[in-house]
């Protein structure tokens, strides 16, 4: 393994300046924590997280509907476990089951069809996050349930989409990344072609990665050779899984239930075309059109840098908050809460080396 | 059927009748005055502690909510240094609880206090309405002796010791969530839920300056050496590849997003210990049938002070802390 990480000092050295990448899901951020990644790479590569974690970018207001659907007459709300601890407004989905709202953690939306099946007299939501490897088996799941005839079943959906989120942080012109780190598992389902524009229109290298250690460590080594060869392009990695044409069956079912709509992302605000809502013939799966619910915008805590930090523009020992008002135990703001978020393996590392890691 | 009823707990004769027909002839009680009067105790100090069983479900794939009862119990004296005599039992039942189903726990309890060499010498029931528990509570306390000269505890450990781990982490916990969940592995994953009195005894018989040793139960090995750590003021500094993790349980802990170390266990140790006397006690722990995988996974240092770093296998190194919570299974 010491192999690949030589390749990477040596392509600093060509490289010769400050390189920032963006692993954009969730899993990555996850992963390079887990291995230990940060300190096998050169101080000059920055590893940056961006938008691709359901936890951290879940809008203030979508976490406190959620809530207020939960809290409903006759509703059990199922959700994926990580959306647990996610703060709303005032409270988490924790705080809510804890007041009393019927709250169940499933680990995938035929769990919830299941519930719907034992609790016919109930309004069953499942909470639908995520990103392309989460919304095919909830467009699967509510097939399921119209074939079955279970009427009983309804999903809530802030699903948002990769491609377009990417394309949105592009096009806002603030985004200081040399490269991006493309999500294995969103790919296995979308292929690498929906990446393209990366390349093409905004000559960014990019390179779709696998989850393992050296999966990581190659794909960087991959994402430093484009950039020392002056090329931009979507590289494959992982491709023992994904396809350069996705799973076409898998995006079929997608869009014949989904269409796109804007979504609010938490720290980055409404970017147009990047979430999914059911369509009209499906429209009755969807409790917001079942549930009439009045809910506040949320307000972002003022002085937080969750958006600078998800766009790369700030690292997060740069937020005034970071380690003072905003802390794992008490999070303010999106990077904090998830509990490999940016901000949180920042601060675990200052709490135990004393500095902020380069 | 045969079921549980509120008048199981009344007082009366149902629960006379219950405690007479189960429960004492399962712990072999030949008298049900309102104490246990103990005999002479074998010299040393007395160890007690006490452990509320509440796990759902109550039937797991390798084990129940008795043996883990009595393991659990068992393992917090046993990690102290002492040698667990006796225990108490207490329970809670929901009302409709099915009585074939106590039968087989108290079984499963009984045989575990006979394997163990305990005496479950006192013991209460109650019976609560349909909905004020869940099934079956089960409370143990446990009375041990820990002999002169053993000292137990994570004030004496000392920079260079080495941290000895006894047998592959996770299964305990994916165990219960795979039944929870009606996921279903290939071969099943089973609980690690074993008593590890004879081990430790073995041990101390080894040598008597083990620093300290703790099962690593909820939280995992990760929270537990974490724990070490923090009260220890030392750095415990581990490696990945050192550590165990059972195909079934990785395979699990991927597909779920979660991290093996932060798993609960129920039958296997850490103990740290003199760095010198670490590979005659590994040698010494693999002799015993809970003992059979033990290893060193690392050791302790000076600095940075109460913190655990684990080196990955590919030479990386991570932090290791305690969760806020429990683990939850993530999204993407």
């Amino acid at each position: 393994m010491s192999d690949i990480a030589d390749k990477i000092r040596e392509l600093m050295q060509q490289i010769n300046r400050p390189i920032r990448l963006m692993e954009v899901c969730g899993t990555h951020t996850v992963a390079i924590f887990r291995h230990g990644i940060r300190n096998l790479l050169p101080d000059s590569i920055s590893l940056l997280s961006g938008p691709g974690c359901p936890v951290c970018v879940t809008a203030i207001r979508d976490v406190d509907t959620a809530i207020a659907i939960a809290q409903a007459e006759g509703v059990i709300l199922t959700t994926f476990g990580d959306m647990m601890r996610v703060p709303g407004d005032k409270k988490s989905l924790f705080d809510a089951k804890a007041e009393g709202a019927d709250i169940r953690i499933v680990y995938s939306p035929l769990d919830a069809l299941k519930i719907a099946e034992d609790h016919p007299h109930k309004k069953i939501v499942f909470f639908a996050t995520g990103f392309e490897t989460t919304s095919p088996s909830v467009a699967g799941t509510v097939l399921e349930a119209e074939r079955r005839g279970i009427l009983n079943f309804y999903i809530y959906s802030v699903h948002k989409t990769v491609p377009p989120a990417l394309k949105a942080l592009l096009d806002s012109g603030e985004v200081k990344v040399d490269g991006f780190i493309l999500p294995g598992h969103v790919s296995t389902v979308i292929g690498s072609k929906p990446y393209e524009f990366l390349a093409a229109g905004y000559g960014k290298p990019s390179v779709i990665t696998g989850f393992d250690g050296p999966d990581i460590l190659a794909g960087i080594q991959m994402l430093l050779t484009q950039i020392e060869a002056g090329r931009a392009e979507v590289g494959i990695q992982y491709s023992r899984v994904v396809k350069p044409e996705g799973n076409p069956r898998a995006v079929s079912i997608l869009n014949d239930l989904f269409e796109p709509e804007d979504a609010d992302w938490r720290g980055l605000g409404l970017l147009p075309g990047t979430g999914l809502k059911l369509r009209e013939k499906y429209r009755l799966r969807e409790i917001r059109n079942i549930l009439k619910l009045e809910v506040p915008v949320g307000k972002e805590p003022a002085a937080c840098s969750c958006g600078e930090i998800l766009k790369g523009i700030k690292m997060p020992h740069e937020c005034a908050l970071f380690g003072k008002a905003c802390t794992p135990e008490k999070p303010v703001g999106a990077c904090m809460v998830s509990s490999e978020g940016s901000c949180s393996a920042y601060y675990k590392y200052k709490a135990v080396f004393g500095h902020a890691p380069e | 059927m045969e079921l549980i009823h509120l008048g199981h707990g009344s007082g009366g004769r149902m629960m006379h009748q219950l405690v007479r027909e189960y429960i004492a002839p399962a712990f072999a009680m030949t008298s049900l005055n309102d104490s246990a009067l103990l005999g002479d105790m074998p010299p040393g100090r007395i160890a007690v502690t006490t452990d509320s069983y509440v796990i759902s479900p109550i039937f797991f794939p390798g084990g129940d909510i008795g043996l883990l009862s009595v393991c659990g119990t068992v393992n917090d004296l046993a990690v102290s240094g002492a040698r667990p005599l006796y225990l108490t039992a207490g329970f809670i039942i929901e009302e409709g609880f099915p009585l074939s189903d106590l039968k087989k726990i108290l079984g499963s309890m009984s045989a575990a206090a006979d394997r163990i060499g305990v005496k479950i010498i006192a013991g209460d029931t109650k019976v609560v309405d349909r909905g004020k528990a869940d099934r079956i509570f089960i409370n143990t306390a446990g009375i041990g002796v820990v002999e002169d000269g053993v000292d137990i505890s994570p004030l004496n450990i000392r920079p260079g010791d080495r941290v000895i781990l006894s047998g592959p982490v996770g299964r305990h916990g994916i165990s219960v969530m795979a039944e929870r969940n009606g996921i279903s592995f290939d071969p099943p994953v089973l609980s690690d839920v074993w008593p590890l009195n004879r081990l430790t005894q073995r041990m101390l018989a080894t040598t008597k300056s083990i620093r300290v040793m703790r099962d690593p139960t909820r939280g995992g090995v990760a929270t537990t050496l974490k724990e070490l750590a923090n009260d220890s003021g030392l750095c415990i500094t581990i490696q990945e590849d050192q550590v165990e993790v059972p195909g079934g349980v990785r395979g699990a802990c991927d597909l779920l997003g979660l991290d093996p170390l932060y798993i609960a266990n129920e039958g296997i140790l850490i103990a740290i210990v003199e760095r010198d006397k670490a590979d005659a006690l590994v040698e010494e722990m693999r002799r015993d049938e809970a003992g059979r995988s033990a290893v060193i996974i690392g050791e302790v240092t000076e600095a940075p002070a109460r913190t655990v770093l684990l080196k990955t296998a590919l030479g990386g190194i991570r932090i290791v802390d305690m969760l806020a919570g429990d683990q939850l299974p993530r999204i993407c």
